[in-house]
């Protein structure tokens, strides 16, 4: 059994990581509702990046108000999705729109899961006076309506991108944090936790190194599902006039715009929506296709 | 014992059965035929992953969606199952043919009065009215030995203990009188003394209601005590058939035979007969070698013959094996001697100074009662005694085994001797330190780095995050053997080579590794820091015999290297006499008896020592035991009797005083002590429990050599 040619150990360096990463989305393509799920983001994140040379007109600039999809501007090119009431190219503003929340939501995400993660893996492994300090904490938090919350936070700071990320963590770290809790309590009963407390590793050790990594799989496919909640607290706040300041395109802050003519000019508030909605269905479906893979396996 | 063997109740014939995956079709049984009798029992025995359960759960035609019957027919009671009805099969499962599983608490519905689940039986089936149903149901409650079946039938599933579940589940199953009854492994979950009882009532049942049975189970000895004919199986094929006493005395199948090298029966010992384990690994399904599965593990393998072609069953004559089948090409070739295998024959141990000494160490929990009677009553706070007056010494190189049922406590002992609770009083020396009131926190290093310890589940002992070489890496780095890289990794190579696994395992994550091969890494991390003494807690109970043969052997091995003291924590009393240089004997947080390993397995016994010795099943049909089934259940640790903790369940029971009095103990030699209020010269006069023949007694022996003068 055992062969005694000493064999040589490469440091993992961060191309065998991708390659690693590339491989385990490959099994993606097992789930085809994951597939569609990664389609329809991917879609979006490339519009976003090739926003300045996909964009047929300026985002801001008023041009022609009212026109309907598919009107020709006299000065050349073409209003395909129509314009605003303002007259600006409803097509442009959804796609530098979409940088605006592909940049907002995944940030807020991130950083609602870093303080929920963080918050989550004391109060399950330390449990005691931690626990219950945080977990209470979070029961407070979370018995608020959500919308009320947004209102008072926003009201209190001001409408900004660091305000949205700042309420967005606020509402969303006591969610994330009570799922954290519930896999670390699981986790922290493991052999190998007492194994490394009984060699005398710190807590934050085991916290992080060793139950952490092994919580991902269900926080993976979770985080996809908030990213999409993320979405619509963005349009949300955008459609109660509390995203980010006009001009610049925003996605909620369209339909918000143009609700009143939504009767006459149906284009101006039905397509900012459709986007809304195809990006959310993308994260949602994507969810959904990760956590088919990992209940496989 | 079958009035008429013209007619089995169960028929299988040529049976083949596949699961479809995504890797494409993969045989999980192949070419299995069997018989079944009317009151008859039959054994299915077998490691994991060899089919056992796929048969049952084709008999049931349960196969779920991705298995199926591929070839071959079920007959029961002359009609095939294969081709019922969605609702024939619903009339005949749990009418005609039960299942017992594995695990009696998922069997039975936690919302639902025992007595509901009992009666919904024969309201089913029969369609009788419910007093009627409900007068069966009180009767077979009887019958299963329950104590007050009235109390039981009005109880939740959790209100009762896991021995009483598995009975209620055995009484569900005979509600309807069953004519086949399919049991799979149903005392894995249940502690010894309490499978002891499950066991002698399987047996009773087929005497008393004629019922046929199919006993699957992993454990050779559970089998012989129950079955009436065996049928070993390997990688989806039946390797070996026979009536019990056929196949127990003259093994025919390398396989088999080597199983019994793997066991832990009376006559191994560590050093003068050590076990054999088998060697390599069990073939995946879809990498089944060509001819005989078990060919590259065998020993008597022969190139160009045991891998040409299928091979068929072939009927054993000879050396008084009656309707004895065997699926070897060799096996009137191969002479197994007139022993059983065994590995080879090392020195003894040479037993050092003290390195751990115990005394008087108590573990108390404090339980915080936080309802309103507890306030109003002033007890708020309740005591749990996990642990009460630990005294034991261990020395240097031996191997010190604490024995007991769940509950005992010898957990909670482990935990404060690793740091990872702190004794409530008394002394735990190690090399000289008290370490009982010292946290691991605060331990330094050394001390830390010397006490190591391998743990139970082969699942649970690796973080699926790492790989094997970062985890054994790290606790070298901690504990300061090495602290360069390349240095950190030539050790873990060479870990890697004392527990025998390849050196490329480094870069493994623990999901490309089996549970033999985890535990095996697992003692390779226990032993990164060059620790003096190691707590083993039930390192092998969760592996499948050959490897834990291997896992056992190993672990000795580096022991015998190291000269590390071992403390073997074990519920199995087998494996205990087997490695252990002494032996403590744990019941409800106390010692009840402890001594060398001779002395614990001989006269005077502990009645609680003199129960468990009686309730482990020795896969040796020569071997006589001393049947003593115990009465009554496990008390909480929460409420201990006052006196004896045993006093409960002792069938020797003097009266009031072991109630009341704690029991004095009593040295029946040097280091041997026994906590009874039984005198000493009485326990002396007990007979021994188990009795091994000599080996010229032996039958095999004598039948060797008859069919060697026949010859």
């Amino acid at each position: 059994m055992a062969n005694a040619t000493t064999i040589s150990v490469p440091a993992p360096t961060f191309g065998a990581a991708l390659m690693r990463a590339i491989k385990s989305f490959g099994l993606l393509r097992e789930s085809w509702v994951g597939m569609i799920g990664a389609g329809l983001v991917f879609f979006w994140v490339i519009v976003a990046l090739l926003a300045p040379l996909i964009a047929p007109f300026e985002p801001n600039a008023h041009l022609q108000p009212f026109a309907r999809p598919g009107t020709a501007f006299a000065q050349g090119g073409t209003f395909w999705l129509g314009t605003d009431n303002t007259g600006r190219d409803i097509l442009s503003r959804l796609i530098w729109g979409s940088r605006t929340v592909l940049f907002y939501a995944p940030l807020a995400a991130l950083t609602a899961y870093t303080v929920g993660i963080l918050m989550g893996v004391a109060a399950g492994y330390m449990r005691g006076w931690v626990d219950d300090v945080l977990s209470r904490v979070a029961d407070i938090i979370l018995s608020f309506p959500v919308l009320v919350l947004y209102i008072i936070i926003i009201a209190t700071v001001g409408a900004s991108g660091l305000n949205i990320i700042i309420a967005i963590t606020f509402a969303s770290a006591p969610g994330v944090m009570r799922i954290v809790r519930g896999l670390v309590l699981d986790l922290r009963n493991r052999d190998y936790v007492a194994a490394a407390q009984t060699r005398g590793e710190p807590a934050w050790r085991i916290m992080l190194v060793e139950i952490l990594p092994n919580a991902r799989g269900p926080l993976i496919v979770d985080a996809c599902l908030r990213l999409g909640y993320v979405i619509i607290t963005i349009g949300v706040l955008g459609f109660l006039g509390l995203g980010l300041p006009p001009p610049d395109p925003d996605w909620g802050g369209m339909v918000n715009e143009t609700r009143q003519m939504a009767i006459a000019f149906p284009h101006m508030t039905l397509f900012p929506c459709i986007a809304i909605s195809s990006l959310i269905l993308g994260f949602n479906l994507l969810a959904d296709g990760l956590r088919e893979i990992s209940l496989r396996d | 014992m079958a009035d008429s063997r013209d007619e089995p109740v169960l028929e299988i014939k040529d049976l083949n059965l596949s699961y479809y995956t995504r890797a494409g079709e993969i045989p999980a049984v192949i070419d299995f035929s069997l018989e079944v009798m009317k009151g008859e029992t039959i054994g299915l025995v077998g490691e994991s992953g060899c089919g056992k359960s796929t048969v049952a759960m084709a008999i049931m035609q349960y196969m779920g969606s991705n298995g199926g019957i591929k070839s071959g027919s079920i007959k029961f009671k002359g009609r095939d199952l294969n081709k019922m009805s969605d609702e024939e099969l619903r009339r005949l499962r749990g009418a005609e043919i039960s299942m017992i599983y594995q695990e009696p608490f998922a069997a039975l519905n936690p919302s639902l009065t025992i007595g509901t689940q009992l009666m919904e039986v024969p309201i089913t089936h029969e369609h009788i009215p419910e007093p009627a149903a409900y007068d069966r149901a009180v009767q077979m409650l009887s019958d299963v030995k329950l104590p007050d079946p009235e109390r039981v039938m009005a109880a939740y599933p959790h209100q009762v203990s896991g021995g009483q579940q598995q009975r209620v589940v055995i009484a569900m199953a005979l509600l309807s009188q069953p004519s086949l009854l399919l049991l799979d492994e149903p005392t894995t979950a249940l502690d010894v003394t309490v499978e002891a009882g499950i066991v002698k009532l399987i047996a009773d049942i087929s005497r008393k209601y004629g019922t046929s049975q199919i006993y699957i189970s992993h454990n050779l000895g559970l089998i012989l005590e129950t079955c009436d004919r065996v049928f070993v199986m390997y990688s989806g094929e039946v390797v070996e058939e026979g009536t019990i006493n056929s196949l127990f005395t003259w093994p025919k199948h390398p396989y088999t035979h080597g199983l019994f090298g793997c066991i832990p029966l009376p006559t191994a010992d560590k050093n003068a007969a050590p076990l054999k384990p088998i060697r390599g690994q069990l073939p995946l399904p879809h990498e089944r070698p060509r001819g005989c599965n078990f060919g590259p593990r065998c020993d008597f393998f022969e190139g160009g013959r045991c891998d040409d072609k299928n091979i068929a069953m072939t009927s054993v004559t000879g050396s008084g094996a009656t309707d004895h089948r065997v699926r070897c090409l060799r096996w009137q070739e191969i002479d197994y001697g007139k022993q059983v295998a065994h590995g080879e024959v090392k020195p003894p141990m040479e037993v050092g100074e003290k390195v751990l000494e115990i005394n008087n160490m108590q573990k108390y929990y404090e339980i915080h009662d936080r309802s309103i009677a507890a306030l109003i009553a002033g007890k708020t706070v309740k005591l749990v005694k996990a642990n009460e007056a630990i005294d034991f010494d261990a020395r240097r190189g031996e191997t010190v085994a604490i024995v007991g049922e769940s509950g005992c406590g010898k957990s909670t002992f482990a935990k404060v001797l690793m740091g990872l609770e702190t004794a409530t009083s008394g002394v735990v020396r190690h090399e000289g330190n008290d370490i009982s009131q010292i946290a691991v926190r605060q331990r330094d290093t050394k001390q830390i780095g010397s006490l190591q310890m391998v743990f139970q589940s082969p699942s649970d002992t690796l973080n699926p995050s790492h790989t094997v070489g970062n985890q054994i890496g790290r606790v070298i780095k901690k504990f300061g053997v090495e602290s360069d890289k390349a240095k950190i990794r030539e050790r873990v190579l060479k870990l890697l080579d004392v527990v025998k696994l390849p050196r490329d395992f480094y870069f493994r994550r623990p999901r490309q590794l089996s549970g033999g091969q985890k535990q095996r890494v697992g003692i390779a991390r226990a032993f990164a820091g060059n620790p003096s003494m190691v707590i083993a807690d039930e390192p092998v109970s969760a592996l499948d015999v050959s490897v834990a043969a291997a896992v056992t052997e190993l672990l000795m091995e580096i022991q015998r290297e190291h000269k590390t003291t071992l403390l073997f924590i074990s519920h199995d009393l087998s494996v205990v006499r087997y490695l252990a240089d002494s032996i403590v004997v744990m019941y409800l947080g106390q010692i009840m008896e402890r001594g060398s390993t001779e002395e614990i397995f001989s006269p005077p016994y502990h009645p609680y020592t003199e129960a468990l010795l009686s309730a482990v099943p020795i896969a040796d049909p020569e071997v006589t035991k001393r049947e003593i089934v115990l009465e009554g259940n496990l008390p909480s640790v929460m409420n201990p009797p006052a006196g004896c903790p045993f006093v409960t369940r002792c069938p020797r029971k003097l009266g009031k005083v072991c109630e009341d009095e704690r029991p004095p103990v009593q040295m029946a030699a040097d280091g041997h002590a026994i906590a009874c209020h039984i005198p000493l010269e009485e326990l002396r006069k007990i007979e021994s429990v188990i009795k091994v023949p000599q080996l010229d007694e032996r039958i095999h022996v004598k039948g060797t050599k008859e069919t060697a003068t026949v010859d």
